[in-house]
């Protein structure tokens, strides 16, 4: 008598849908930051900020040992924390509204940071720039903007991308050669190359960054998806669900889909960073977001001018915000790669 | 190999046309270019003169043909604001970022091969984690940035090097270069290790990669066991059997190089085509925006198909599954 195989455990292979919903509450949290007319509740922020630290802790169960291996993944990690927190509450930490003209006073332009205002009231430990704007909070501000506008770019971009990943590697034949051609024809010329080709022709503004930044991503991540697709469907898991008679919906959504999901969720931690040095270059260009929602990158360019008369502090301390926020984020994305993607773990 | 070449030819032409489809339809919605051209105070009579003049009262699909047939010709159109034909003003400048890039290419190689041939020796050691950390810095630093802080410590603070603009020129076969002069030199070098920065991180993990690999093959063993120095083991016996990858990827990333060198130029007031474009996009200047990514499109699609090919002549397998663009 032939043996039985045994039977797959497809509940093993089927992963729970709580970080999803959590994440898509997160985009659309930061969708009514950073586009909402005036800042959305105190309490919207602070679910929010309860939303990724539980996304991170969900990621991270049983593997936090080998997550924390040094000092570098703890001090990434917390500055990460740190940056995110002073961007979420910006407009309750900083010491003023850097867009609000009543608070601004035109004397106090260009003050050496550790300067203080005329009546002494406020320090400015920055400096100020040429308007009289405390440095700062013009940081605050703009690692928000700087931040909202790279986190949902991404998120679309990762949306739009698994779709057509799964579509494809699910339809295959000629749909799947088109779709992959367009991929490939797009990821041949450098993204920083499109963005420019997209903002000259759409100009500049806040949601014109972000459709750019959207078209430039998507293509990659299509590209992972279907690769991560087409070897998943190859599985047993697949095949038995399959053979149970699953509807194709089911089997896409609830196998297939949770299990192309992981390596996706480090390589969107990376492009997070890149796609936050992207809008800079571009910011920094002049062709990014506009004068009155500027970003880190902005603040640099409009710093730019007065740094050889040895004026540096006006775009040295919004570079140095980009490149923590940048480094913390490749670090932490580093760190991930080496605990969740399972082709690496030894 | 015939019915592949010219399939992938085809391809690339098709390409072509595309490209200059969406960049033609993409560049028409900026602005309307008469705006720019004509004093506010015109009579609308000498508005229409100038529209006839340019041809902007055509509807649009009889100019994208007058585009394309010009287009053909090698003539992109004149720049509103230089009055020269876009064309050869890109040319013009070109020579600037070329020589840049190159010089960009070398420093990446001079700071990320030794790097990353150490790293790859030492790669359990604190010096190999240290080094592959800071490549990750040099792969996530924005580029300006970088150029900035290059500029504050070396021009401004120890006035070593110059901060912006161009030195002197030499003249080589026409063309002019400051790779050739020592002032010129002078000014290239803080823009061309801004450029570098990227790509050196890049070489210093295909070098870090290779290396690791190298070192327990048989010849290294063989070269321990004849008691040659680990020194020349690492920089004669591994080196050269590293370096084909290194300069494949290298080889890629020129075109990648040019594109980077936009930000760089502008950072550094470089007078490249990077920075040509840059202040033809600020002065909604049509023709040379659409000429600058013609050209690059068009030398992207080059790139990209001699690299087709020579993949597929050095390996069959290619040319089942086809190429990219």
């Amino acid at each position: 008598m032939t043996e039985m195989p045994a039977p797959i455990p497809l509940r093993e292979r089927t992963a729970d849908a709580l970080p999803w919903l959590v994440t898509a509450a997160m985009a659309l949290a930061t969708l009514a930051l950073a586009f909402g007319p005036d800042w959305s509740s105190l309490p919207a922020r602070v679910l929010m900020l309860i939303g990724f630290v539980a996304i991170c802790a969900h990621l991270l169960r049983g593997r936090g040992r080998q997550f924390f291996n040094g000092p570098v993944a703890y001090v990434a990690a917390g500055s990460l924390l740190l940056l995110v927190v002073l961007a979420l509450f910006a407009n309750e930490i900083a010491p003023q509204n850097p867009y609000d003209l009543r608070q601004l006073d035109i004397m106090d332009g260009r003050l050496p940071p550790g300067s203080t205002t005329f009546d002494g009231a406020m320090t400015y430990h920055l400096g100020t720039d040429e308007q009289g704007r405390d440095i700062l909070s013009g940081i605050l501000y703009g690692l928000r903007v700087s931040l909202s506008v790279a986190i949902i770019a991404t998120l679309v971009a990762m949306a739009i991308g698994v779709v057509v990943g799964i579509y494809a590697a699910w339809a295959g034949g000629r749909v799947e050669t088109i779709l992959m051609r367009l991929v490939d024809l797009q990821l041949s010329f450098p993204s920083i190359l499109v963005a420019l080709m997209l903002m000259a022709a759409f100009g500049r503004g806040l949601d014109k960054v972000v459709i750019a930044l959207i078209i430039v991503q998507w293509a990659y991540y299509a590209r992972t998806v279907r690769g991560t697709a087409l070897s998943e469907t190859r599985k047993e898991y697949i095949d038995a669900a399959r053979g149970l008679g699953l509807p194709v919906r089911r089997i896409i959504f609830k196998h297939l889909l949770p299990n192309c999901i992981p390596p996706l969720l480090v390589i969107s931690t990376v492009q997070i960073a890149n796609t936050i040095v992207l809008e800079s270059s571009l910011s920094f260009l002049g062709v990014g977001v506009p004068i009155t929602r500027p970003s880190l990158g902005l603040l640099i360019a409009n710093g730019y001018d007065y740094m050889l008369s040895g004026q540096y502090w006006m775009s040295m301390y919004p570079g140095v915000a980009l490149l923590a926020i940048v480094a913390s984020i490749n670090l932490v994305g580093d760190r991930l790669r080496d605990t969740l993607n399972p082709r690496l773990r030894k | 190999m015939l019915v592949y070449l010219l399939r992938r030819i085809a391809q690339s032409i098709f390409v072509a046309l595309a490209m200059m489809v969406i960049v033609f339809f993409g560049i028409y919605m900026i602005g309307n270019p008469v705006d720019i051209l004509i004093s506010p105070d015109a009579t609308p009579r000498e508005i229409e003169e100038t529209m006839a003049r340019f041809g902007f009262d055509q509807p649009i699909y009889i100019q994208f043909f007058t585009f394309v047939g010009n287009a053909l010709q090698g003539d992109l159109g004149r720049s509103f604001v230089h009055g020269e034909s876009a064309v050869t003003l890109i040319l013009h400048y070109m020579p600037a970022t070329l020589e840049l890039a190159a010089l960009g290419l070398f420093f990446s190689v001079l700071i990320g091969v030794p790097l990353g041939v150490y790293a790859g020796y030492k790669a359990d050691k604190w010096q190999g984690r240290a080094i592959m950390t800071g490549s990750i810095f040099g792969f996530s630093l924005p580029n300006f940035w970088v150029g900035m802080l290059l500029i504050l410590i070396f021009a401004v603070e120890l006035r070593w090097l110059p901060s912006t603009g161009r030195g002197d020129t030499v003249d080589v076969f026409g063309i002019r270069l400051s790779i050739f002069s020592e002032n010129g030199l002078q000014y290239m070098i803080l823009p061309a290790l801004t450029l570098a920065l990227y790509k050196a991180s890049l070489v210093t993990r295909l070098a870090r990669a290779g290396t690791q690999e190298a070192l327990v093959q048989d010849y290294v063993k063989f070269a321990r066991a004849k008691g040659v120095s680990e020194t020349r083991i690492l920089f004669v016996h591994v080196l050269k059997n590293i370096m084909i990858p290194i300069v494949t990827v290298l080889g890629l990333e020129l075109g990648s190089m040019i594109a980077f060198a936009v930000v760089t130029e502008t950072v550094f007031a470089w007078p490249g085509m990077g920075k040509l474009l840059i202040d033809s996009i600020l002065t909604l200047d049509r023709p040379v925006i659409v000429a600058y990514l013609m050209m690059t499109v068009l030398i992207f699609i080059v790139i990209n198909l001699v690299v087709d090919i020579v993949y597929t002549i050095l390996d069959p397998r290619v040319r089942v599954t086809g190429g990219t663009a």
